[in-house]
């Protein structure tokens, strides 16, 4: 057996890299959702959506090999794939909103009982904006949140209603953490794994939402 | 330009002179030194710019705007781009009441500016704002889209549901100028753009009532293939060459 990822958000990347299927077209978020692409073989022809305007993102660019006006969303320097191709940004949202990307991949501030995000705006504080994130949730055909389990002062982060302003009314199809993964469903929010070494109690205590367990909780495994 | 061509068959010199000719006396040469095009920029205006993060929007239109000093303007913009850098560069020289845009965390001084109330932001979805603008360039009077149904975006806005599913009616959003940045122009405005710097310029060139657009390459009428124009000359009222 493979040693798992050690870092939680390496973790993370690794087991939403699961969930990815052969040939699908991805969209990936700033932050741990772009390391999900170092988890992909090229055997499982992926198509990475970038909706500052192309399809066909490869690899970050090396240092002293950028090239000039090709960045993804994040304003890093990235490379192409062969047949990649570049659009405006009514076609990059046409692509979005349509249903023709299979699953976009995007961090979070809270999730809740019914599956709602939260990612763009802490009340008296701010936030980083909606940008794309609205867009993606809305059109996407699988929306998989991929962020650790609590705020970095231990706070839970999946909670039974998001204080902040929700992203969409959409049930996500998928939360995987540092300590779990987790699927929403009409009943609430099923506990479906935990990670290596983690038990059942403490995924349990670190979340403030409901949580069902039922009895074949599995383990991450590789 | 491609009938001429065709009647003047000689060298390419004498083609280019007549060319020059020709556009200086009938007025077809849209290209103008940065000087010119500010005289059509004032403060107050509502100015659309095309970028992300930065990639995409003029420079040397902006360097002049900041030289300028023309403020108070409204904004419409993707991001807040980094700090001093394209849209960043105008808040930082305090030149921006109002943006339009959809995201502000890459840009501290931004997000100190709408803190500190020096900048009023209006956010909306990404795929919101360019099809609002798309919808002015069109001539349609709206669209109803399914993003931010549910949410704050909601907040103020005509809900319609049709076939069991919500939408929110959204308003077409024009500028009185757009400064469109370009990788390569010709004279008569017909631009093609470089990979990720395509994003809102195609779009915006249509919904402005006065169109700039900065070009990094200038060339001749004619010499870009008319397969390859990504925006058709007639949306660009004047052409500069970028520095």
């Amino acid at each position: 057996m493979m040693a798992l990822p050690s870092s939680p958000k390496e973790l993370i990347a690794w087991r939403v890299a699961k969930e990815l299927h052969y040939g699908e077209i991805v969209n990936l978020g700033i932050g741990t959702p772009t390391l999900v692409a170092n988890y992909l073989t090229p055997e499982m022809n992926i198509t990475f959506q970038s909706e500052n305007g192309f399809i066909g993102m490869g690899a970050l660019a090396k240092p002293g090999e950028e090239i000039p006006d090709l960045v993804n969303a994040g304003g890093q320097y990235v490379t192409l794939l062969p047949g990649a191709v570049f659009f405006d940004t009514a076609m990059s949202f046409t692509i979005i909103r349509g249903g023709h990307v299979d699953v976009t991949v995007l961090g979070a501030l809270e999730v809740d009982e019914r599956g709602h995000l939260a990612n763009y705006w802490i009340p008296g504080r701010g936030g980083p904006g909606i940008g794309g994130g609205m867009d993606l949730v809305v059109g996407t055909k699988r929306v998989i949140v991929a962020m650790e389990h609590t705020r970095k002062d231990g706070q839970p982060k999946i909670v039974p209603r998001c204080s902040m302003p929700i992203t969409a009314q959409r049930m996500v199809d998928l939360i995987v953490t540092d300590l779990a993964v987790i699927r929403p469903t009409p009943e609430g929010l099923v506990l479906r794994e935990v990670a290596p070494g983690v038990a059942v109690d403490e995924v349990v205590a670190k979340t403030s939402a409901r949580l069902i367990v039922p009895d074949d909780v599995g383990e991450m495994v590789a | 330009m491609f009938a001429i061509d065709r009647v003047f068959t000689g060298s390419k010199p004498f083609k280019q002179s007549v060319l020059w000719i020709i556009e200086e006396v009938c007025g077809l040469s849209k290209v103008k030194s940065i000087e010119e095009a500010m005289e059509f920029i004032e403060d107050g205006m509502t100015v659309m710019l095309p970028g992300f993060l930065g990639v995409g929007t003029p420079k040397a239109l902006i360097d002049a705007i900041c030289e300028r000093k023309i403020g108070n303007l409204t904004v419409i913009y993707n991001d807040g781009a980094f700090p001093g850098v394209g849209i960043g560069k105008l808040i930082r020289y305090g030149l921006v009441r109002k943006l339009i845009s959809t995201h502000t965390g890459t840009n501290p001084e931004l997000v100190k500016a709408i803190a500190d109330g020096e900048i009023e932001m209006e956010m909306l979805p990404q795929g919101t704002l360019v099809e609002r603008i798309r919808a002015a360039g069109a001539g349609l009077g709206g669209f109803l889209t399914p993003t931010g149904v549910g949410t704050k975006v909601e907040e103020g806005k005509t809900v319609m549901e049709l076939d069991g599913r919500r939408y929110l009616l959204e308003l077409p959003l024009r500028a009185d100028i757009a400064l469109l940045y370009a990788h390569k122009g010709d004279t008569a405005g017909n631009l093609v753009y470089r990979r990720a710097a395509r994003n809102f310029n195609p779009i915006m060139a249509t919904a402005a009532d006065f169109v700039i657009a900065e070009v990094e390459n200038l060339v001749d009428v004619g010499e870009i293939d008319p397969d390859h124009v990504m925006t058709p000359g007639i949306f660009v009222d004047i052409i500069v060459k970028g520095v």
